[in-house]
């Protein structure tokens, strides 16, 4: 739900509810207007009739509502005494409607010449099921009148007044950490905004600058790590050639240089990341996959030959990216390596390539592999020593780099493939 | 051969210059930029191994000097940095070859033997060992003038091994040089285990001079008996 619509929401509610109340009243003060004046009509017509009867006695014997608006009756003295004016509203018959119609009477007293005779004085008054409807059709009619001006000034004041914010909000849509490094906000008159601005403006600069602190920290390590490597390595080397060592003494140099070999492969690998990451890989090319799988596949033929795997290519299209010939490299021998080392022996691996997609299919453990795991960093399935765990991300890296998707299936073999277009 | 070390970090001299003297080579060292100037101002060295990021300066400019007064040094660069840009800066300044940190021993034995060696202009890019001829330009190896027919992957093991003559060259400096960095992902090393197990079975047949001696755990070492 939008702004708007939220906003509009509450309102259409709390405006039905003020409507309904004023109509309510509303009515409530118009029927007793009305009956007040038709009152006071009532009241003057009494003293007329009155009057006429003063003057003419005949004016008793000829009342009746067939021809006049009063009827007059005489009543005996103890009634006439204790009577008092009343006034109700009752229904008669008309004969313009042919039907009974609501109307208002007077009842009251007055004595002439010692007798006491009772008045009814009747008015017609309005309908009051019409006075209803048309009061129902107004308040309708003002409800939606007022909720489409709500609407219409909303909407031209959330365009106007929130487009700084709208503003902002689009510009954090498309914010890539690594890739900006500030974003620039709009000015305005709106001290909310502003302040709103100034404190994005700040997060942003200060997790930039966080990133970067930790981006630089990494690879500063992994550079740094290399030199006392290459110092232990190198030293066990000269160490190894020394004279009179027994084979367990040689055996275990040889292990610690096979450590120290693992420490500089995954170091070299967390570099290549972050490098991949920082985008320093900037010279693309046309690269053509069908080629390059053949390179890959030739270079690492001993492999595949050491564990008897079947590696077939089908290729049914040519297919030619636009990226950098190492990253591409690094890539496909990734996966191919993945699909080799994760392979039995006498497996098989299908590589196939289509107008926009390569996928490699190798048969290997039993079981479906959490896709979710398998991208990240250090998730290692096999116990393999070797391994560094990051084979896979580094896919996913430079896969992330040039917006391609990776993704794995499991249908009694394993499926990693890449869609280089969208 | 002379040779000139430049390297900051006292350990990785020492023991560059320890590995260095075993193949006889003549060695100075520098630790510093100053040092690695005046150095190089005052003599000349067949080969000149040099860190590009010393504490006082930048590896480069002494690469620069050293080209600015056309000297013919040869220059292999040893860096931490392994990135394309700053190894195809370095070439482009005139090294002759670029080693990133950590390196194998038996690695910049093989890199110092080939720099030197196309230096020598007399064309002769053999290497002799004993009665074996291993013509590096043609990959043909001969033994007593008879050709020993080897697949390529033999040949790059036997040539890798043989300018280590005498070295004990470890398992994985061996693999990295023939099968490039494919390495990572293996389990073990059986591949390379056939390789050599064909390649000493040839040696054994038709140069029972060479001798190639597995030293269990760490490597390979090729003798001549």
């Amino acid at each position: 739900m939008n702004l708007l619509n939220y906003t509009l929401k509450y309102l259409s509610i709390a405006l039905l509810l003020v409507i309904s109340i004023w109509a309510l009243l509303f009515y409530l003060n118009m029927i007793d207007e009305v009956h007040d004046s038709l009152d006071d009509g009532l009241e003057n017509n009494k003293m007329l009739v009155i009057q006429r009867v003063a003057k003419d006695r005949g004016t008793i014997t000829r009342s009746g509502f067939s021809e006049h608006n009063y009827y007059i009756t005489e009543i005996p003295e103890h009634r006439g005494i204790t009577f008092k004016d009343l006034y109700q509203d009752t229904l008669m018959y008309t004969l313009n409607e042919q039907d009974y119609e609501p109307f208002r009477m007077l009842t009251t007293v007055f004595d002439q010449d010692g007798k006491y005779y009772q008045m009814k004085v009747v008015a017609s008054t309005v309908e009051e099921d019409d006075l209803v409807r048309h009061l129902l059709y107004s308040m309708i009619g003002l409800y939606v009148v007022i909720l489409i001006s709500v609407l219409l000034i909303n909407n031209l004041l959330l365009r106007k007044a929130w487009t700084p914010f709208y503003q902002l909000l689009n510009r954090l849509k498309t914010f890539r950490l690594d890739q900006d490094d500030h974003i620039q906000t709009p000015y305005t008159t709106v001290r909310e905004f502003n302040e709103l601005n100034e404190v994005v403006s700040g997060l942003i600069e200060h997790s930039v600058v966080t990133y970067n602190s930790q981006k630089q920290f990494i690879e500063n390590a992994a550079h740094e790590l290399q030199t006392p490597i290459a110092i232990s390595m190198n030293r066990l080397e000269l160490l190894a050639e020394t004279e009179g060592l027994s084979d367990g003494q040689l055996e275990s140099i040889g292990r610690v240089i096979d450590a120290l070999q693992r420490f500089s492969k995954l170091n070299k690998s967390l570099l290549l990341l972050s490098k991949i990451e920082n985008r320093q890989y900037g010279d693309t090319a046309l690269i053509s996959m069908n080629s390059l799988v053949a390179h890959v596949m030739y270079d690492l033929s001993d492999f595949t030959e050491m564990k008897s795997l079947q590696v077939s290519v089908t290729a049914a299209e040519t297919l030619n990216v636009n990226m950098n010939r190492d990253l591409a490299l690094i890539m496909l021998s990734n996966l191919f390596k993945n699909a080799i080392t994760h392979n039995h022996t006498g497996g098989t691996i299908q590589i196939i390539i289509d107008k926009n997609s390569l996928s490699f299919r190798n048969t290997g453990g039993e079981g479906e592999l959490d896709a979710k795991r398998i991208f990240k960093r250090f998730q290692k399935e096999s116990k393999q020593k070797s391994s560094t765990g990051l084979g896979l991300a580094i896919v996913k890296a430079v896969a992330d780099l040039y917006d391609f998707k990776i993704g794995y299936r499991y249908d009694g073999q394993h499926n990693f493939s890449i869609h280089f277009f969208n | 051969m002379k040779l000139l070390v430049v390297e900051d970090e006292a350990d990785l001299l020492d023991v560059i210059r320890q590995s260095l003297e075993k193949e006889k080579y003549i060695v100075e060292t520098a630790g510093s930029y100053a040092e690695a100037m005046h150095k190089i101002i005052s003599f000349e060295y067949d080969c000149i191994l040099l860190d590009i990021m010393l504490p006082d300066g930048n590896g480069l400019d002494v690469l620069a000097e050293l080209k600015a007064g056309r000297k013919s040094d040869n220059v292999i660069i040893i860096s931490a940095k392994d990135s394309v840009e700053d190894k195809i800066t370095g070439l482009n300044m005139g090294a002759d070859d670029y080693l990133v940190k950590p390196f194998h021993i038996a690695e910049l034995n093989a890199r110092i033997n080939s720099v030197l060696r196309r230096k020598s202009l007399d064309g002769n890019h053999t290497l002799d060992l004993a009665d074996m001829c291993i013509n590096l330009s043609d990959r043909v190896v001969t033994v007593a003038a008879k050709e020993l027919v080897l697949n390529r992957k033999e040949y790059d093991i036997l040539v890798y091994l043989a300018v280590n003559n005498n070295r004990l060259v470890n398992k994985t400096a061996l693999a990295e040089q023939v099968w490039g960095d494919y390495m990572d992902e293996a389990d073990d090393y059986e591949f390379m285990y056939s390789q050599i197990r064909n390649l000493r079975k040839k040696l054994k047949d038709h140069a029972p001079r060479i001798e190639i001696q597995a030293v269990y755990g760490v490597g390979y070492k090729l003798i001549v008996t």
